[in-house]
């Protein structure tokens, strides 16, 4: 079993000099446009999503197709940099579609071989979703719709980002990964937990799709890149709360002393910082193990595991220690901790992904 | 510039001169460290060739592969881990020529007189004194949780030289000679039944004030170097998956289907990933420590490691069912060395119970943490102006 791989397989769990360039860059942009106050009135707007700021992500700085092979229209980088991406996306609760288009929608079509397409979606001008519900871990069962006299028949719910999708991909009843204009779906948005990656239902009424592959295929590497690349999401969302938090109390001053000065806050936030500082470590050796395939189903669910409680509990003590403030809509730990609640049921649980580890090293349920 | 080639060149010049199997264990060692391959990051002429200390796992595993002796460190560590250091820091010439060759073979045990019955976390407000006379400091006092006291060679000491200034200014770091008919080295039994610690009395102990590190009333400073290494010797140890004290809690789940349950299998698996983290936390660290960009992680690592070490052992007591109600062993004895994982489960879940304690507590260290990593305002001192023997106590 995987106990004894070698520790010189160990992934590098640093930052290269080329990432800590990629991130400065990508947070520059996000400080410029992508501030909390916009952030919070665009989500009860018409347009939830920040197109502008995918244009800038995808179209300025090409990083749709970080996932995607030179020869195939994109960047040729690996999951390391995309994942570098993610914890500064995750840093600013930015509403775009990068983790649903950029690395989901993605691995679905590099397991298909559906050039086209992949070019398209690793440009940004097309925005691509894997039309299978946030919640659904890699390995579990998802809907599919029904492939009838050569079109497509049947809802899904809980498709992130659907709203802003140019093409859905679709499982379908005949095992097969369909693309679906959508234009020729409709498209409900639904009242979403998560404000800054809302769900959208889709219905599908004779729509036609093409067929990519094997849905089965697709759809699991998908999710285990999703699911693993989330972790990384998580850790930025935990690392922003985690600093704005300590931030907030040096300077609030309660009883004539700042608040953070209090040893029972001091060790709540101690706790916490090492909860990120693990979580750094857990998310790198995901990211590391998605870009070599070396161990990577122990190091996806073993993130996965860690990822979700450490997200949730950061925002959950970032509201409580910010105190009143932190309860209100004005303040944007609301978004963290929405997100990070969300997070903790997209592509698994943490339990979900414990069990999958119970298989994986070899540590069984009693029967 | 001496690389891997030259190290393994040197290694192997050491191997033909001095063959493993033909040279006493002791002599194989002190030609080691004379070689300057004993720890490269060392100076040259203390057992070292002045390069990264990344290069020693290159010496390491040449003389693995030529089955050579080693100087059993776990048996050594205090002396390794922190003696050295602040010998090397703060000694002089002739103390760091006198004392880190028979250190580093094993020839001479180190051991640490720092806490005291009054002074735990607040080790600065210890109290045992040293008084100067002529040449010689006369020391008065008591010492506790001495591990390795009763095979100790020599001891890194801090006691009160000027009980007239506040608390951190007042002491001064000395090597005291263990066979001073002044000390007395009594076992002290821990829950465990054995007795890995001890208490030191001291009594009119003199040290020649040759054997003093650093300057008078600079002895805090100089612990800084000692506890700091303290606490790096922990982090930075590399293990395998399952390594720690996951690994038996695992193999008897493994093994004895008949002790399962719903209930043990969910924490399991939780502590498992835990464990997991922080094994590549720790692995982070390392490399980071190996890129030269130490980070604050270390801070972190043993905190985590005291409770799993207590979460698991305590998970793995309860899985053994009718066995975790038997211990191996309650006869008082007095170990050589610190062994965490060694014994059974009942064992390991009470001597699991040290590791918040020992080493600086953990209360103590989420402060630390919070206050030099997150830049936190410091607790309230009422201590920091007063003289040490204006203290409460």
């Amino acid at each position: 079993m995987s106990t004894e791989s070698p520790a010189s397989t160990q992934p590098d769990l640093l930052y290269t000099e080329e990432e800590e360039a990629l991130r400065a860059a990508v947070r520059d942009l996000l400080t410029d446009h992508c501030d909390a106050a916009s952030v919070i009135v665009r989500t009860e707007s018409d347009a939830p999503h920040d197109l502008e700021l995918w244009k800038a992500l995808s179209d300025g700085m090409g990083l749709a197709g970080l996932l995607v092979p030179e020869a195939q229209g994109g960047q040729g980088a690996t999951h390391r940099e995309t994942s570098v991406v993610l914890e500064e996306l995750g840093r600013a609760v930015a509403p775009v579609p990068y983790l649903t288009s950029a690395v989901v929608a993605t691995e679905a079509l590099l397991a298909c071989a559906a050039d086209d397409l992949l070019a398209e979606l690793a440009s940004g001008r097309t925005i691509g979703a894997l039309a299978v519900a946030l919640n659904v871990a890699p390995g579990g069962a998802y809907k599919v719709v029904r492939h009838e006299n050569g079109t497509l028949h049947g809802e899904l719910t809980a498709i992130a980002d659907a709203a802003v999708a140019d093409v859905l991909l679709v499982p379908a009843d005949d095992g097969g990964l369909y693309a679906v204009d959508a234009s020729a779906a409709t498209v409900t948005p639904q009242v979403s937990l998560d404000l800054t990656r809302p769900l959208a239902k889709v219905a599908l009424d004779g729509a036609p799709g093409r067929l990519l592959g094997d849905a089965e295929a697709a759809v699991q590497r998908a999710l285990r890149a999703g699911a693993g690349l989330l972790a990384s999401e998580q850790l930025g969302l935990a690392d922003w709360t985690l600093t704005e938090t300590v931030r907030y109390l040096k300077e609030r001053k309660q009883f004539n002393r700042p608040v953070g000065g209090f040893q029972a806050l001091k060790h709540r936030l101690a706790q916490l910082w090492l909860e990120v500082a693990n979580l750094r470590a857990a998310a790198r050796n995901a990211a590391g193990a998605l870009a070599t395939g070396d161990d990577t189903d122990v190091a996806v669910a073993v993130a996965q595991a860690y990822a979700a409680p450490v997200a949730v509990h950061a925002a959950e003590e970032a509201l409580q220690l910010h105190g009143g403030i932190g309860m209100t809509w004005e303040h944007p730990v609301h978004l963290y901790l929405k997100r990070a609640k969300a997070d903790a049921i997209a592509y698994g649980t943490a339990g979900g992904h414990r069990e999958s580890l119970a298989g994986l090293v070899d540590l069984p349920a009693p029967r | 510039m001496t690389d891997a080639t030259e190290l393994r060149r040197r290694t192997q010049e050491l191997l033909a001169a001095h063959p493993p199997a033909t040279t006493e264990r002791l002599d194989f060692l002190r030609a080691r460290f004379d070689a300057g391959l004993a720890w490269v990051h060392y100076p040259e002429g203390l057992g070292g060739l002045g390069v990264p200390r990344s290069l020693q796992a290159v010496v390491d595993a040449e003389l693995e592969a030529a089955g050579a002796p080693d100087n059993d460190p776990r048996r050594i560590g205090i002396g390794l881990g922190m003696a050295a250091p602040t010998i090397l820091g703060f000694g002089t010439e002739e103390q760091k020529r006198l004392y880190l060759r028979p250190l580093w073979t094993g020839e001479e045990v180190w051991c640490q007189l720092f806490s005291e019955p009054g002074a735990g976390s607040d080790l600065a407000a210890l109290g045992t004194r040293a008084v100067r006379e002529g040449d010689e400091w006369v020391v008065n006092g008591q010492k506790v949780w001495t591990s390795s006291a009763h095979i100790a060679r020599w001891a890194i000491l801090i006691a009160r030289t000027d009980p007239d200034v506040p608390k951190h200014r007042g002491i001064t770091y000395f090597i005291c000679d263990m066979t001073d008919p002044g000390v007395e080295v009594r076992p002290l039994r821990q829950i465990t039944g054995e007795a890995e610690f001890n208490e030191v009395f001291l009594t009119d102990v003199r040290i020649p004030d040759s054997r003093r590190l650093g300057d008078i009333g600079d002895g805090w400073r100089v612990a800084q170097t000692t506890l700091n290494n303290e606490r790096v010797a922990i982090g930075g140890m590399r293990l395998p998956r399952e390594g720690g004290m996951i690994g038996p809690v695992s193999k008897t789940w493994r093994e004895r289907p008949e002790l399962r349950t719903h209930d043990l299998h969910q924490r399991l698996l939780k502590l498992w990933v835990e464990a997991e983290v922080a094994r590549l936390t720790g692995e982070r660290l390392r490399q980071q420590l190996v890129a030269g960009q130490p980070g604050p992680e270390g801070a972190g690592m043993k905190l985590a490691f005291a409770r799993l070490n207590q979460e698991i052992s305590g998970l793995e007591v309860e899985l053994l069912g009718e066995d975790g109600l038997s211990y191996d062993d309650w006869t008082m004895r007095r170990p050589e060395l610190v062994d965490f994982t060694g014994r059974d489960a009942g064992y390991r879940y009470l001597r699991s119970k040290g590791n918040s304690i020992e080493g600086g507590t953990s209360e103590v260290l989420l402060n630390i943490v919070a206050e030099r990593v997150l830049g936190l305002p410091a607790e309230p001192r009422t201590d920091k102006d007063v003289a040490w023997k204006d203290l409460a106590r």
